[in-house]
C-alpha cells in the first residue's frame, strides 16, 4: 500500500523546515497558479496523463535522500501514479485529499497567553490555512471564546472549541470576503452567537447581522480581555480592525506582514484608495507601537515565523513594510491601482456568496476557492 | 442547437481523476485518424485536463458543453496526412475569404466534422464533412463560387478534388480555421 501523507504532517514539515521533494501531477497551468509553497521544497511537475505509459522516464529526476510527496488535484491521480513509482522501487507518499484538501487546512497555533497579570490568562489561537494563506482567530477567556474572519470549514472551529469547552459568543468578520467563503455566519447559527459585520460592506446581505461599528466592544470571559473595533477602510468601505486586550491589532485584510491590502476587489479602486491611505498611515500610526499585528494573510512562505505563526510587531511593520512606507501620495495610488496581481478565483461569486445572495453547494464552494487568496498588492 | 455527430461516445461519468483521461485514451486508439469522440464526464477537472492531455498527444480538443452536471467533451484524434503539399491548384488565403463571404454568389463549405463546426466557424458557412460530401453534394448551389475550408487545408483539399471533378467552381481555402482570425459563429 501507498501511503497517504496528510495535509497536517505536510503543514509541519512547512514549519518545521524541513526538505521534500513535491511531483506535482496536475495539469502545467493548475501548477503554475497555485502549488504547495515550502522553504526547503522542491518540485517536480509532470502531468498524470503523460505519465498513464509509465514513470521510467522521471525516475532519474526523482531522489531518493529525501520524503517524495506525489500531489494532485483530489489524491486519485496521485494515488495512481505513486503506485506506479512503487512499482518501480521507489518509496513515495501522496497527499490525502490532493490540492483540495490542502485549501482546506486549518493549523491551529497559539500565540500565547493575554492579560499576564491576572490570574486567568486569556489566549489568542490563530487558524492558519496554510494552502491559501488565509488566518483567522480565536480568542478565548474562562471557557468563552469570539472568532475572527472565520473560514467556510466550520467544523474545525466547532470541534476546536468543544475540545477545550469553549463557548462561542461572538463571530466577527473584518470586512465582506472576496477571496474565500466566511464560516462566520453558519458558526453563529450554530451556536447561537451573534454574527458581526461592518454595515457599509453589508449593504446587500440578505440576512440579519449585529453592525461592527468603530469603537464597538465586546468583553470576553469576565476578566478584562476586550475586543475593540477600530474603523480602517480601504481593502472595502467597511473593512474593521480590532485591537485585542491592548495587545494585539488584527489588521483583516488592510494590513498584512510584507504587502498591504488591495482595494480593487470591490471594483472601487480609485475610490477607496485614499481611505486605505488614510487607515495605513494615520489610523494605525496613533495606535500604540508595541502592538502585535495580526493580519487575516500571508503571501509567501517565508512570512511564518518559527512556530508557524504570522504575527510581527507594528512599530517593526512601520519601518520594514514597503507599502507603509511610501511618502508620494501619487507613487501610493500608483502602486495600489496599477500593477495589481490577478485577482482571486471566482471573487465576484465568493461576494455575492457571503451576502448570502448565492448558496451554491459544498462542491462548488471548493471550486470557487480553488488557488491562492490574491488580497495584497506589494 | 446543432447535433453534434460523433465517431464514438465514451462513457466516463461518476468517474474520478485519472479515469476520465485513462479511458478516452484508450478509445483513442480504437479510432481512424480524424474521427471525433464525445466523452462524457462528471469530473470538473477533466476540463482543464482534457484540453491540456490533446494539446501535449497532438490531438484536437474542439470544446466542452456543460449540461447540468454533465460535461460533454469533444476531441477529434490527430490525423498524420495534414502535411502532405495540396494537390489542388486554385487557392485562396483566409483574408480573401474574408474580403467575398458576403457577396451574394460566395458559398462557403466547412467540411470538418459537426463537433468541430459547432464550437467555431466562419458566419453563414454550410457544414458538410468530407465523409458526407459525396451524398449530400445535391445540397450544393452550382451557380456560386465554393469556398472550401477546413482546419489546415488538406480535408478541403480533398473535397476541392471531388467538386472540381463534378464541374463546380471551387477554392480551397489555405491555411483555414486552424489560422482562421476574423469573426466566427458557434452553435453550441
Amino acid at each position: 500500500m501507498t501511503h497517504a501523507m496528510t495535509t497536517k504532517e505536510v503543514t509541519q514539515k512547512i514549519i518545521h523546515r524541513e526538505k521534500m521533494f513535491i511531483l506535482d501531477v496536475r495539469n502545467e497551468e493548475a501548477f503554475q497558479d497555485w502549488k504547495i509553497e515550502g522553504e526547503q521544497f522542491s518540485y517536480l511537475n509532470v502531468p498524470y496523463f503523460d505519465l498513464l505509459d509509465g514513470v521510467e522516464d522521471i525516475l532519474d529526476q526523482l531522489p531518493t535522500d529525501q520524503a517524495v510527496l506525489v500531489v494532485c488535484a483530489k489524491e486519485g491521480s496521485s494515488i495512481f501514479v505513486a503506485e506506479l513509482l512503487e512499482e518501480a522501487g521507489r518509496t513515495v507518499s501522496y497527499l490525502s485529499g490532493g490540492m483540495k484538501a490542502w485549501s482546506e487546512h486549518l493549523e491551529p497555533i497559539s500565540l500565547g497567553s493575554l492579560n499576564e497579570t491576572g490570574a486567568d490568562r486569556g489566549e489568542v489561537v490563530q487558524f492558519v490555512r496554510i494552502g491559501k494563506g488565509c488566518l483567522s482567530y480565536m480568542i478565548i477567556s474562562e471557557g468563552e471564546a469570539v472568532l475572527v474572519d472565520a473560514a467556510r470549514m466550520t467544523d474545525v472551529y466547532l470541534d476546536y472549541a468543544n475540545e477545550r469547552q469553549l463557548t462561542i459568543t461572538h463571530v466577527f468578520d473584518t470586512h465582506l470576503h472576496a477571496d474565500h467563503i466566511s464560516g462566520g455566519r453558519e458558526i453563529a447559527e450554530k451556536t447561537g452567537a451573534t454574527y458581526w459585520l461592518p454595515p457599509k460592506d453589508a449593504t446587500d446581505v440578505t440576512f440579519e447581522y449585529a453592525a461592527l461599528e468603530d469603537g464597538s466592544r465586546v468583553q470576553i470571559g469576565d476578566t478584562k480581555i476586550d475586543v475593540r473595533a477600530l474603523y480602517s477602510p480601504g481593502h472595502t468601505i467597511g473593512s474593521t480592525s480590532f485591537i485585542v486586550d491592548e495587545r494585539y491589532l488584527l489588521t483583516g485584510d488592510i494590513l498584512f506582514i510584507d504587502s498591504i491590502g488591495r482595494p480593487d476587489l470591490a471594483g472601487l479602486a480609485e475610490d477607496w484608495v485614499g481611505d486605505l491611505r488614510e487607515s495605513l498611515y494615520k489610523t494605525y500610526r496613533e495606535l500604540a507601537k508595541d502592538l502585535v499585528v495580526l493580519p487575516a494573510h500571508f503571501m509567501l512562505i517565508e512570512e511564518l515565523n518559527e512556530d508557524g505563526s504570522v504575527a510581527e510587531k507594528l512599530d517593526i511593520l512601520l519601518v520594514n513594510n514597503h507599502g507603509l512606507n511610501i511618502e508620494d501620495e501619487e507613487t501610493f495610488r500608483k502602486m495600489v491601482t496599477e500593477n495589481l496581481p490577478p485577482q482571486p478565483n471566482a471573487y465576484q461569486e465568493i461576494r455575492e456568496t457571503n451576502m448570502g445572495k448565492q448558496t451554491p453547494d459544498l462542491e462548488a464552494q471548493r471550486e470557487m476557492e480553488v488557488g491562492p487568496n490574491r488580497c495584497a498588492v506589494r | 442547437m446543432q447535433t453534434i455527430k460523433t465517431d464514438i461516445v465514451l462513457d466516463a461519468r461518476g468517474l474520478a481523476c485519472p479515469m476520465p483521461i485513462v479511458r478516452t485514451k484508450k478509445t483513442m486508439k480504437t479510432l481512424e485518424p480524424g474521427q471525433v469522440v464525445e466523452v462524457q464526464a462528471t469530473d470538473k477537472g477533466s476540463t482543464a485536463d482534457l484540453r491540456a492531455w490533446a494539446n501535449s498527444t497532438g490531438n484536437q480538443y474542439l470544446g466542452t458543453i456543460e449540461e447540468g452536471d454533465v460535461l460533454r467533451h469533444y476531441v477529434r484524434k490527430s490525423s498524420g496526412d495534414e502535411q502532405e503539399a495540396p494537390a489542388f491548384k486554385s487557392i485562396v488565403t483566409n483574408e480573401t475569404v474574408e474580403t467575398v463571404r458576403n457577396n451574394p454568389d460566395t458559398l462557403i463549405l466547412d467540411v470538418r466534422e459537426t463537433a468541430e463546426y459547432a464550437f467555431s466557424h466562419i458566419p453563414n458557412a454550410v457544414n458538410i464533412p468530407l465523409g458526407e460530401l459525396e451524398t449530400r453534394i445535391g445540397e450544393l448551389d452550382t451557380s456560386k463560387t465554393i469556398y472550401v475550408v477546413c482546419r489546415t487545408g488538406s480535408r478541403s483539399d480533398l473535397a476541392c478534388q471531388q467538386l472540381d471533378a463534378k464541374g463546380f467552381n471551387v477554392q480551397n481555402v489555405i491555411p483555414g480555421m486552424s489560422d482562421w482570425t476574423y469573426e466566427t459563429n458557434q452553435t453550441v
